[in-house]
């Protein structure tokens, strides 16, 4: 039955693309009206090579603002939707190291944390494997320097805010997988990961109202002029610049705020 | 006969398009597990992704980022020679969205299965008229 | 933009699409995912949308499967249909 409205669902709308224009056409209605215009006069207005930069951050900044919103809206649901306090009595597990593989099982107490006979293991334990630890250690940093890269880099070739801020956060989660949850919470804690989502929106709103004070349209970036330094084309330039340094640090907190709510079930003391 | 082979092969985009948002709904409305609806929703969305970033296509034309020459100044700019940039920007927030709205649904799935010990949808619907009796 | 390497992706992209969902194993269900999600930033690195490809490579291809495997992982991998 569900079969049969697909199929008619498809067959309509294979019909209705009888009156679409052939592909490649310069002369498409999609391309005749506003893009040769943001074309045209990217580089005299704000003197960013990457177009498609330029038109997501200044012309048409007010959207980008709210996907950010969205963005952090979405940790936030998630954060709600999952979380558990722990209540403390409950099982943990141990394992004795010099004699080898000898797990023990407490309940309630625990042992102190840094003591070197004991450590603590997972309810699924994976045994220590080398060659992972080694060759995550090995590539964290430089995907780390790449992202920083495609954050600031964005005028000039493809990349940008979002791109750079989901590599950071992809660089992160690839700590969290190849040791275990703890010792990523330990890094990059969830209250630091919530307060910097909250941060990267306050920055993008904030430079928006900030040219409002200045006496211009709320995120017109050429009254940054004055506070810069320089002329309006390249403060527009820089506008955009910090903008996409907002959406970055947003990206990378949600996704490890979401990684790290459902990867351990909200309890956040074991993970993949 | 000329003018539908013309058609088939100028416009197979639309095509790809049409089978590929199919695919996706019949993953939705027919399946019934939860984390299959969910990849079917996943593959409709970047459907429509796809969608729009066709339609955007000119031919003879290179990609929207416009190199300078030796001068500082840039040449002159002819609309014609690049890529129409304005479905990339609108594309670029819908994937955004995407990623956000699949953090949410797999949330969801997470704390159906706490609740009821199952993903089934049937399984889920026995029990909800079970336990209204 | 060369139309036969178009079409090869293009039907790459619908014949995983449909594996995808058609699978009974959960977890070969998400990698066939980060499968289909890979062959559609290629589509679009060939359409010349580089950004947008830029993009569905990270999230696609990298975050969202990562989040699948996630959660299929705490809870069932098995699935009736």
């Amino acid at each position: 039955m569900g079969l049969i409205t697909v199929v008619l669902c498809g067959a309509m709308l294979l019909f209705g693309t009888a009156d679409f224009p052939g592909w490649g056409d310069p002369q498409s209605p999609a391309s005749s009206h506003v893009s040769p215009y943001y074309i045209e006069k990217s580089i005299p207005q704000t003197s960013v090579p990457n177009i498609v930069t330029a038109v997501l951050a200044d012309y048409r900044g007010y959207d980008t603002m709210f996907e950010t919103t969205v963005i952090f809206t979405a940790g936030i649901a998630c954060f709600f939707l999952l979380r558990i306090q722990r209540k403390e009595p409950e099982i943990r597990y141990y394992r004795h190291i010099p004699t080898g593989i000898t797990l023990r099982v407490e309940k309630g107490a625990k042992l102190p944390e840094d003591s070197k006979v004991f450590e603590r293991i997972d309810t699924l334990y994976t045994p220590h494997d080398l060659i992972i630890k080694t060759t995550a250690r090995l590539v964290i940093p430089f995907l780390l320097i790449f992202a920083l890269y495609v954050i600031t880099h964005g005028h000039y070739g493809p990349g940008g805010g979002f791109q750079g801020g989901v590599i950071l956060g992809a660089a992160i989660i690839l700590f969290a997988i190849s040791y275990d949850l703890r010792s990523a919470s330990r890094k990059l804690s969830e209250r630091a990961a919530a307060l910097l989502s909250a941060a990267g929106v306050f920055i993008y709103a904030g430079t928006g109202a900030f040219c409002l004070l200045l006496a211009s349209n709320f995120l017109d970036y050429g009254a940054l002029a004055s506070i810069l330094g320089v002329d309006p084309v390249t403060a527009r330039s820089h506008g955009i610049l910090i903008v996409e340094i907002g959406v970055g640090a947003t990206v990378m907190a949600v996704m490890v705020w979401i990684y790290y709510n459902l990867s351990s079930r909200g309890k956040h003391d074991e993970g993949l | 006969m000329d003018d539908i082979l013309f058609i088939l092969i100028s416009k197979y985009n639309y095509w790809g398009y049409i089978i590929l948002m199919m695919v996706g709904l019949y993953a939705m409305i027919i399946k019934k597990n939860l984390v299959k609806k969910i990849i079917g929703m996943s593959i409709m969305q970047t459907a429509i992704i796809f969608f729009y970033v066709s339609i955007g296509v000119k031919k003879n034309a290179t990609i929207p980022i416009i190199t300078r020459g030796h001068n500082n100044a840039a040449d002159i700019v002819r609309a014609a020679d690049y890529i129409n940039p304005l479905p990339h920007v609108l594309m670029l927030t819908a994937i955004v969205v995407a990623v956000a709205t699949l953090g949410v649904a797999l949330a969801l799935a997470i704390k159906v299965y706490r609740h009821y010990d199952t993903l089934e949808e049937d399984e889920i619907h026995d029990f909800l008229k079970n336990q209204a009796k | 933009m060369i139309w036969q390497l178009d079409f090869i992706i293009l039907t790459l992209v619908i014949i995983s699409g449909i594996a995808a969902i058609s699978i009974r194993d959960l977890l070969s269900a998400a990698a066939l995912f980060g499968a289909y999600s890979f062959m559609m930033c290629l589509l679009w690195a060939i359409m010349g949308a580089v950004d947008v490809a830029f993009t569905e490579a990270s999230v696609g291809a990298g975050i969202s499967t990562v989040l699948f495997v996630a959660a299929v992982f705490r809870t069932t991998r098995r699935s009736k249909d």
